[in-house]
């Protein structure tokens, strides 16, 4: 009877002093479900999600504080990756947050931007190049269609352009059978 | 030598006879050129020239872009008519950045010589090669310039010229052996110096006979020893990796290149155009097509690139009545040319003049009744079936760990399929759905490293400010701690202080008792205040 409490007692301490130093030892820095999340996020920044961003919004799913379906650019496809990374089910995307659009980039009318750097300022990651006083532009292949630079110009001069099919960027379509009319 | 087999493959029929009466006869230059500038896999080239510019014969018009990437060269001599969006020769029939070159007729070489490759750097001739636009002519157009790159992890100690032309209807290579076979052993003696490959194998179909005649010929002629070997007709045996695995028994590896292995492979026709540039100093300016099909000439036609292939099908004669379009490439992996107003690229190696009775319409796709034929005859050993279910439900990820990327739509799973079920276009399909997937994840991880990045500079900014600004108050403290201002400060308040005692408080006498205890109460009351401060 004795030996056994103590062969008990005597194990939980092992395993407690394991635990505690590997709890130390292993310590993750950082929160891992975040970093998932914000890899599955699109990184368009545009803060539809009602978020500033998309690692905030990341941080508000893995705390609970946000539903999976409030990103429209990332659309479908990555609403339905969330569900499968969270194990929740699938829900239709929230229409308040806005609707998916085609992939678009934003371009500066450059004969009407006066130079006032607010969409510089505006832009999340950088993308637009200029100096007060001096025409901007956008580097294309940088810019993730955030539309954020649409509301601070003062003359209205940046509008979305949507990405044209090219032949680098063509995709194969799915293949679909032709229906035939037969005669009645 | 002994030979070794590949898994599957199929017989489809052969139609090659009918292209391969007559010798490679040429076409006269056309009056029109147009030269895309994206025809090789790679960046696509740098443009050189401008609109209205006269360039010579072998001139360069587009420089290879970065290192995966080949040049365009003039076919003639003539002026740059314009440089625009035009209809290319691609599966997605959209149009892309061409060069339009209006012929003289004068058809005048620009300047150039052979090129000694042995008293020069290895390097060197690569860098040569490479403006020289020398790609893959068997069809997948990959700079040949980064393959000769011999490399010290990965040594090449085979060298494998494919001569297989496994496909139906194509013959350009057989008739580019039967007739330059000279020429080609020479390119292939410069590839296995510039290799540094130990020895080199040409891997022929048996249904050529003629053709690996003249190349054994050609070789017993020449002083480096080079195997001719010949191969059973199979599709698709002309496959690089299926034809390594034939000549050699090696396999390669899942998603790495044939040097891995200690082998590189390359086609009869890109031999042919490495010893054209190196020992006569011309670029890639003409290749050999098929034409066939449904054409009064069938053959094999001299073709400058960018020349119409309208224009070619008509110097074969034209096509029949009956025929409904053009395919380029052969029947199985081939595409259907959006118009035949299309140039001429170093990728196109044949055209057929389809026809309904040539190729049937496909009848309308069955479900899949899961009897695993497409894996019997897979010749990379996948499970096409597999493949197709995971396609169709867009469960790409599944068809990638199923090792989509693997495929090389051969199209045999397709030829075999009882159920008519178009399964290359499924894996084109997932492919390219996958690969743009990557882009975006590829263009998201920029995206989050520059929002980063530019949350990380808002914060120092901030940072920085709030120390200037403590920095700025900390200097005005000390400069108001300096003696000389603290004594003038000193002295104007005792001379405040002495003003203020000297005034004397006037009509404080006879005061009635009322108005005393009034004052007396406003002094208390100023007191107080006063003690505040």
């Amino acid at each position: 009877m004795m030996t056994a409490l103590l062969v008990m007692i005597g194990l939980a301490l092992l395993l407690g002093i394991v635990l505690g130093y590997s709890a130390l030892k292993f310590k993750v820095e950082g929160d891992p479900l975040v970093d998932k999340i914000d890899a599955i996020l699109p990184q368009t920044q545009c803060g539809q999600c009602g978020f500033p961003g998309c690692k905030p919004y990341a941080t508000a799913i893995a705390h609970g504080e946000a539903d999976i379906n409030q990103c429209p650019p990332g659309g479908e496809p990555g609403m339905r990756a969330l569900a499968d990374l969270l194990g929740v089910e699938p829900k239709p995307l929230n229409a308040e947050c806005g609707t998916p659009k085609p992939k678009s980039v934003a371009v500066i009318v450059e004969n009407l931007c006066i130079g006032c750097t607010l969409c510089i300022q505006a832009c999340p990651v950088d993308a637009i190049l200029g100096a007060a006083k001096q025409m901007h532009t956008v580097i294309a292949s940088e810019c993730t269609g955030c539309e954020l630079c649409l509301p601070p110009c003062p003359v209205d001069c940046i509008s979305m352009v949507p990405i044209p099919e090219k032949v680098d960027n063509w995709k194969w379509r799915y293949p679909v059978i032709e229906i035939k009319s037969l005669a009645v | 030598m002994s030979l070794f087999k590949f898994h599957g493959g199929v017989h489809p029929p052969e139609h090659k006879l009918k292209s391969t009466a007559a010798p490679i006869r040429s076409v006269t230059m056309p009056l029109r050129l147009v030269l895309p500038l994206r025809q090789h896999v790679g960046n696509v080239a740098k443009l050189m020239v401008a609109v209205g510019d006269h360039v010579l014969k072998g001139q360069l018009l587009a420089a290879p872009d970065g290192m995966i990437s080949a040049a365009v060269h003039a076919p003639t001599s003539g002026t740059i008519a314009a440089i625009e969006e035009r209809l290319i020769p691609h599966a997605s029939g959209l149009p892309d950045l061409c060069i339009t070159l209006n012929a003289d007729g004068e058809d005048r070489w620009g300047d150039h010589q052979p090129l000694d490759y042995q008293a020069q750097e290895k390097s060197a001739v690569l860098d040569a090669l490479r403006l020289a636009g020398v790609v893959g002519l068997g069809g997948a157009t990959f700079p040949s310039h980064v393959k000769l790159r011999a490399d010290d992890a990965h040594p090449v100690l085979t060298l494998i010229i494919n001569g297989a032309e496994c496909e139906p209807y194509i013959t350009c290579d057989d008739l580019l052996m039967r007739e330059r076979a000279l020429e080609i052993v020479r390119g292939i003696e410069i590839m296995q110096y510039l290799l540094g490959a130990k020895h080199a194998i040409i891997g022929i179909e048996d249904n050529k006979p003629e053709a690996a005649a003249a190349m054994r010929l050609a070789c017993s002629q020449n002083s480096i020893s080079i195997t001719v070997a010949t191969v059973p007709t199979l599709y698709p045996g002309g496959g690089a990796k299926q034809l390594i695995k034939v000549l050699t028994g090696l396999e390669v590896p899942s998603g790495k290149l044939p040097t891995t292995i200690g082998v590189q492979c390359f086609n009869v026709a890109t031999a042919y155009t490495v010893h054209r540039f190196i020992d006569h100093g011309e670029p890639v300016i003409s290749r050999v097509v098929t034409v066939t099909g449904r054409v009064a000439q069938p053959g094999n036609y001299e073709v400058p690139l960018g020349m119409e292939i309208f224009d070619l099908v008509q110097a074969a004669g034209g096509t029949a009545d009956d025929s409904n379009g053009l395919v380029m490439g052969g029947p199985m992996m081939g595409f259907n040319l959006p118009s035949g107003h299309v140039p001429v690229v170093k990728g196109t190696n044949c055209i057929i003049a389809s026809a309904p009775a040539l190729f049937a319409p496909q009848p309308p796709a069955m479900p899949c009744i899961r009897c695993a034929r497409c894996a019997e005859v897979c010749p990379v050993n996948l499970q096409p079936q597999e493949l197709y279910w995971f396609a169709r439900a867009d469960n790409f990820e599944k068809a990638r760990s199923y090792d989509l990327f693997d495929c090389i739509e051969c199209g045999c799973c397709s030829y075999v399929c009882p159920s008519r079920i178009p399964l290359v276009q499924y894996y084109r399909y997932a492919k390219s759905e996958i690969l743009a997937s990557d882009k975006a994840r590829q263009a998201a991880n920029v995206a989050r490293e520059r929002n980063e990045l530019r949350l990380a500079r808002i914060a120092r900014e901030k940072e920085e400010r709030a120390a200037k600004h403590a920095e700025r108050a900390v200097g005005a403290r000390a400069e108001a701690g300096g003696d000389a201002k603290q004594a003038a400060i000193a002295a104007a308040m005792a001379r405040a202080e002495a003003q203020k005692a000297e005034i004397v408080p006037q009509n404080v006498t006879d005061l009635s008792p009322l108005v005393a205890t009034e004052i007396k109460a406003i002094d208390a009351r100023r007191g107080k205040v006063d003690d505040r401060d």
